[in-house]
């Protein structure tokens, strides 16, 4: 915990995270609108969004740092800790669940040896519950990173795993 | 590679005179991009719109087809579009269109701006017209990759041909459209929530009046329509409006085609662009092929997570809003999920309230705390360590988080189908319930 503040002390924004959220500002009549854009510019950019960043995109949107915290708590898509190198975001609405859901989370529990919101030990998955992902006429479903994937069985899923190094 | 939206919709017959919304989908899948929707007779409408037209007398067109709201409420379109001020001075307006989809079992917005982005674009544009928008923005819900990229390409498309910018086609109106993506949050789908995403603030929604015809986005006067809604505009202008009434069958009060859909154990899960009215027995048989070998019907939900639970003897109700209506709960999206008889109630309906409590903006309380009460019971129902009175407190859980005593219908959406699957399948609940309460005592016992 020490660690990650002390790192986050030094947070600055590069200067390509500061161009693109620039960029974003043309797209809103009001700089706050581009709140969550920012977030998500420095997600993409490491993973993830550490506190000190917070203060920092208010500066370039001209908002307090309490509104893009109030911001970056809402979302599920903004992420406050680490996570691994690839998100797997697991479909659990209730079409999924008809189709075996619970078996997908327990067989991805067992092989990742993690529960949901977590992080693999070797840094290679997070395991996170999503809403639906109006896949449902191929449930169950889930997402690994930017790839939406259906008709999922404790077999497949196994091959699927292993596209992600 | 065809889109992750590929679908039964791609596999079925689909004539222009019957299918408006999908009759240009590919037999492959793929996103039919801007030289090909042209060829399609794409953007004949909005030529017609922007030449022939005013901006009221498109409204008047779509107030006269009967359009409703595809998004789950199937509030008109065209009164909700005659909200907007009457006063040209406040010209900075704005449509948004509501892509957030994220109601468990809804598949279909996706399958249209993966495959059919410049259908959305055409209807927006149009739209804009009517409501004398200057600016759009598709709110997509983040997850939505695909949807955004193909999106984004045909509004490029669309600006290199004159189809969206300045004095589009020479008509002298100006109309740019942006996509917004989303960062989670099921709540962003309520159209003032949206609104406040959209700001960039927390997607709690705002109280209502004002609506947001007149203090909307920054503000302004502003629209909120979902994507089924919009794309259906072309071809209500295209064709008329006879011809647009005409598709429904007989007795449907609600008007034109619809995405309907089955999903669960039926033989083939899919999404079909249907007239409305049609029975939820023959969507069931005659299009999802009927339940799986061994899978018997035990109930099924019409649109939505937040539509309440029928019995297989409401298969002949017809799939529009008065047809629903008569057997006790909303059409919703239209799109059904149908539940087998291996399926224990209590544990379908903790796996949907679980969705509910997470996804409650936790502005108002009894959203924000009867939500995870009613999880609360249903966990110990399904535990088998239910307490006598438990079925009384989800009841009266169904009472308090009902229409008209919350912010917004989240929880009214939540306890719909709670309160028809208590109705419904009481004794799976009683079930839950502990034969012996724990006291002291026997808890000792126990141990």
């Amino acid at each position: 915990m020490t660690d990650s503040l002390i790192q986050t002390d030094r947070f600055t924004l590069s200067a390509s995270e500061r161009l693109a959220i620039e960029h974003e500002l043309a797209h809103y009549e009001d700089p706050r609108a581009a709140s969550i854009e920012a977030l998500k510019i420095v997600q993409q950019q490491r993973g993830w969004v550490p506190d000190a960043a917070i203060p920092a995109i208010g500066e370039v949107l001209g908002i307090p740092a309490s509104d893009v915290e109030g911001v970056a708590t809402f979302y599920s898509q903004i992420f406050r800790q680490p996570v691994g190198r690839h998100i797997i975001r697991l479909c659990d609405s209730m079409v999924c669940y008809l189709q075996g859901h619970e078996s997908i989370q327990a067989a991805l529990q067992q092989r990742l040896g993690i529960g949901l919101g977590e992080t693999s030990s070797d840094n290679r998955f997070t395991l996170l519950p999503v809403c639906c992902l109006g896949n449902c006429d191929k449930a169950p479903s889930l997402m690994i990173d930017d790839d939406t994937y259906g008709h999922l069985d404790a077999d497949n899923l196994a091959q699927l795993l292993e596209r992600y190094p | 590679m065809s889109c992750v939206s590929f679908s039964t919709a791609n596999q079925s017959p689909r004539p222009a005179e019957t299918h408006p919304l999908t009759w240009r989908l590919r037999d492959d899948g793929e996103p039919v991009w801007l030289d090909e929707y042209l060829r399609q007779n794409g953007y004949a409408a909005a030529r017609k719109a922007l030449a022939q037209f005013s901006p009221e007398q498109i409204t008047q067109l779509v107030k006269d087809s009967g359009l409703k709201g595809r998004g789950g409420a199937g509030f008109p379109t065209g009164v909700k579009w005659g909200l907007m001020p009457q006063d040209d001075t406040q010209n900075q307006r704005y449509l948004l269109c509501n892509a957030d989809e994220m109601e468990p079992n809804t598949y279909k917005d996706r399958l249209l701006m993966e495959q059919l982005p410049h259908l959305l674009i055409e209807g927006m544009l149009i739209s804009a017209r009517a409501l004398k928008a200057y600016r759009g923005y598709i709110f997509l819900r983040g997850e939505y990759v695909d949807c955004a990229r193909h999106l984004k390409r045909a509004i490029a498309e669309a600006e290199a041909a004159g189809l969206l910018g300045r004095n589009i086609l020479g008509s002298g109106f100006d109309f740019e459209l942006l996509v917004h993506s989303g960062a989670g949050r099921y709540i962003c789908g309520e159209e003032t929530a949206l609104i406040n995403s959209l700001e960039g603030r927390r997607a709690n929604p705002r109280a209502k009046p004002p609506f947001p015809a007149a203090v909307g986005v920054w503000g302004k006067p502003t629209c909120v329509n979902n994507v089924e809604t919009l794309c259906n505009v072309p071809a209500i202008i295209g064709n008329g409006v006879d011809w647009y009434k005409a598709l429904a069958r007989p007795g449907s009060e609600d008007m034109g085609s619809k995405l309907l859909g089955f999903s669960g154990k039926v033989k083939h899960p899919g999404l079909w662009e249907l007239p409305f009215g049609i029975p939820a027995r023959e969507l069931l048989e005659d299009y999802a092929g009927g339940m799986r070998n061994g899978a018997r019907l035990k109930a099924w939900q019409p649109g939505g997570a937040g539509t309440g639970f029928l019995l297989p003897e409401h298969l002949d109700a017809p799939m529009c809003s008065s047809g629903i209506a008569k057997v006790g709960t909303r059409m919703g999206t239209g799109l059904a999920m149908a539940v087998d008889d291996r399926v224990n109630m209590v544990g379908l309906l903790r796996n949907m309230e679980v969705f509910f409590a997470r996804e409650s903006c936790g502005f108002c309380t009894p959203c924000r705390d009867g939500l995870p009460w009613s999880v609360k019971l249903l966990s110990a129902l399904q535990r088998g360590e239910g307490q006598p009175g438990d079925l009384d407190i989800l009841e009266q859980l169904c009472n308090f988080l009902g229409p008209g005593k919350t912010f917004c219908a989240h929880a009214p959406g939540a306890v719909e189908p709670l309160a028809s699957a208590l109705k419904y399948f009481r004794e799976e609940f009683e079930a839950g319930i502990a034969s012996m309460p724990p006291t002291p005592s026997n808890q000792a016992l126990a141990v």
